[in-house]
């Protein structure tokens, strides 16, 4: 019976496996889950779930597991509370909750709902559904004891109760990150090479020397590992971007942090990019993407940041900026083809949530970048794409788009 | 069952939640190592010693840096000695290799004639490869010294707790074999106890004012590191060992320095504190 749980959590991408979940029946043999939910909810998951950002999705796969087996209980809870209220409603019962009913001693359900119900704002209020459910375990679904129930007894709170709550939601993987997190999967970012002064010891070559001298030690040096990766990261700033400037902070944080990159430079644009990109977010100090272009190597890696959300003409039509002086004659999405088609491998992250991006303009930088969403997942299948290419996620349907604009110059 | 189940009840000196129990009376059922994870500072690398103390085993510590071979904690092949002995060394016989094979942490847990606590501490510091490139070991408790030949199997298999902070990924086959554990940060009344624990002479009401001033430090948005338990119980002692009485100060929280470690949050607690 419990093999559709293992489904219910492959479902929910926990990849659980054959061997844990044999663990987990060997410990269940052992006796392990203390012959409760609660212990069950433990057991499984310290041994099927070995990653926090997926407690959440476990929570999830438990509760809609188990929730199959209370749902008529449920149910019940309603009705019973207005008749406890009210006892002349009796009637109203059909027959077979009456048989359940009359199953169990009046006076010590309702002092129970008493107990349950104080219990319940002390542990945590406007548990509606606690009391629900709570209500309905002297019937003895889910396996308890059908006549104690163990409302949140001995100080432990029901699995079902921390499964419901949900507390690991924000540890999960497609949620946006704090410094530390981006700065983990920016790691990935790098190809290591021996480059630079000769410091560090080579203890094969110098036996290999020292052999080939007959025993006279040669001791032979060479320059230590280094990250090879260049990194250049353009961040649109301002306007609808506003309200990531907080998320972008951070990921600027971590991306400049020193020794990280061979070579590391930033530049700013509105909107998106034009023949102009600044090196300071006050657009002070203007760079020419075109010398940008020229004195890059092709191999840095380019690193777009930015909702691409704009008004189709702003990217589309040439001289499509809204600054006068930048209206030029190739359009947005010219300059940001030559940005891609110059650099070998470039990516974009969009804070925009990725539900949200189809049927905007997001869907033609996608053709022309590799687009990810900014969220741990995201920024790790990113830095994957940037370090061994791959497929790119194919956003909507950009073609209808340029029949709009009277196609793409 | 329940008597060899329940071996770990915590100590008095250490408060661990029940699902901590629980994780580590499985994996001590199952003889599966264990991985915990966590916040720094809400006692990972403690889990051990406090364990280790609890069931009256010896501890081996094995922690882990960025330069850490798994096989190092094997056994290290002294090849310079050896080489100085056959060149310098009087009266040393420089043919028995044994003599220069020095076991590692992991090494000295398997060849002990009793059942030890292993702790490998913070794996993640290590290469991506180091958890993979134990795998056997751990799995089958026994390694060989290709140098002499000579096999050592454990007689009882040791307890091992491996700690991680996040930094890496571990491998996927890795994790399959443990036993894993989320330590979550403790909420007010766990933390109100392991207060107690360590200045047990408190009073409830300083305990009160300190975990409020603690919690609503917490709670201050983008702090780059929040304080954490350890962080705690330090200020506290601070605090009595200056004789501050917290519900009479106002503007500012005494020995910021001792929960706070970055200079930008020392100084975004102040601009909070004058707005």
């Amino acid at each position: 019976m419990l093999i559709d749980f293992l489904y219910e959590l492959r479902q929910r991408k926990v990849p659980v496996s054959t061997h844990e979940w044999m663990a987990l029946m060997e410990a269940m043999a052992l006796g392990l889950h203390e012959s409760s939910l609660d212990g069950f909810y433990r057991l499984a998951r310290t041994l099927c779930v070995k990653d926090i950002a997926l407690y959440d999705a476990y929570d999830e796969a438990f509760l809609a597991y188990f929730k199959d087996i209370y749902p008529q209980a449920l149910q019940l809870t309603e009705q019973l509370l207005e008749w406890l209220n009210d006892p002349k409603a009796f009637d109203a019962l059909t027959a077979e909750q009456r048989k359940l009913l009359e199953g169990m001693d009046l006076e010590k359900l309702r002092e129970m709902f008493a107990q349950r119900l104080k219990e319940q704002k002390e542990r945590h209020d406007g548990g509606n559904r606690w009391i629900g459910t709570g209500g309905t375990s002297p019937f003895g679904t889910g396996g308890k004891n059908p006549n104690g129930m163990r409302v949140g007894g001995g100080g432990g709170r029901s699995a079902m109760a921390v499964a419901d709550e949900r507390r690991f939601r924000e540890y999960r993987r497609d949620v946006v990150l704090d410094v530390r997190q981006i700065d983990v999967a920016l790691r990935g970012l790098r190809k290591l090479g021996r480059e630079g002064a000769l410091e560090e010891l080579d203890l094969d070559e110098t036996i290999d020397k020292t052999c080939k001298n007959a025993g006279d030690i040669e001791i032979v040096f060479r320059p230590p590992r280094r990250n090879r990766v260049k990194v250049i990261l353009m961040m649109d700033v301002g306007g609808s971007m506003d309200p990531h400037s907080e998320l972008m902070s951070r990921l600027f944080t971590a991306a400049s942090r020193s020794g990280r990159f061979a070579k590391f430079r930033s530049y700013y644009f509105h909107n998106c990019v034009y023949n102009t990109v600044y090196e300071d977010a006050e657009f002070r100090k203007p760079v020419q993407v075109a010398d940008l272009l020229a004195t890059s190597d092709r191999d840095e890696k380019l690193v777009m940041v930015g909702d691409a959300l704009m008004h189709p003409a702003e990217l589309l039509d040439p001289g499509g900026s809204m600054y006068l002086y930048a209206q030029a004659r190739a359009s947005g999405h010219e300059w940001l083809r030559r940005l891609a088609a110059h650099f070998r491998s470039a990516a974009w992250f969009n804070p925009e949530p990725d539900r949200f991006w189809p049927g905007t303009t997001i869907e033609v930088i996608a053709s022309v970048f590799g687009m990810w969403p900014l969220t741990l997942d995201g920024l790790a299948q990113g830095v994957r794409y940037l370090v061994r290419g791959g497929q790119r996620p194919q956003v909507g349907d950009p073609s209808k788009w340029v029949k709009m604009a009277g196609g793409i110059r | 069952m329940s008597e060899a189940f329940d071996q770990f009840q915590g100590t008095a000196s250490y408060i661990a939640s029940e699902e901590l129990k629980h994780a580590v009376n499985v994996a001590v059922a199952l003889a599966r190592p264990l991985l915990v994870r966590g916040e720094p500072g809400t006692g990972k690398t403690l889990l051990a010693e406090n364990l280790a103390l609890s069931l009256g085993l010896p501890l081996i510590r094995w922690h882990v840096k960025s330069t850490t071979k798994a096989r190092d904690g094997l056994y290290v092949y002294d090849t310079v000695a050896r080489l100085h002995d056959s060149r310098f060394g009087d009266e040393v016989d420089v043919r028995d290799i044994a003599k220069y094979i020095k076991l590692g942490p992991l090494g000295e847990a398997l060849a002990s004639p009793t059942r030890v606590v292993l702790l490998i501490d913070e794996i993640d510091k290590a290469d991506l490869e180091f958890p993979n490139d134990l795998l056997h070991e751990l799995d089958a408790m026994k390694f060989r010294i290709d140098e002499t030949g000579k096999e050592i199997a454990a007689a009882e298999r040791p307890i091992v707790i491996i700690t991680s902070n996040n930094e890496k990924e571990l491998p996927d086959a890795f994790l399959r074999r443990c036993v894993f554990h989320y330590i979550q940060f403790p909420n007010r009344e766990l933390m109100a106890e392991i207060v107690k624990v360590h200045h047990p002479d408190i009073t409830d009401k300083v305990l009160d004012n300190a975990l409020e001033v603690f919690f609503g430090l917490r709670a201050t948005p983008k702090l780059r590191k929040k304080p954490s338990t350890s962080e705690l119980v330090d200020w506290i002692l601070a605090l009595k060992k200056a004789n501050v009485d917290l519900s009479r100060v106002s503007g500012g929280i005494p020995f910021l320095g001792t929960l706070l470690k970055t200079e930008q949050d020392v100084e975004l607690m102040g601009k909070r504190a004058k707005a």
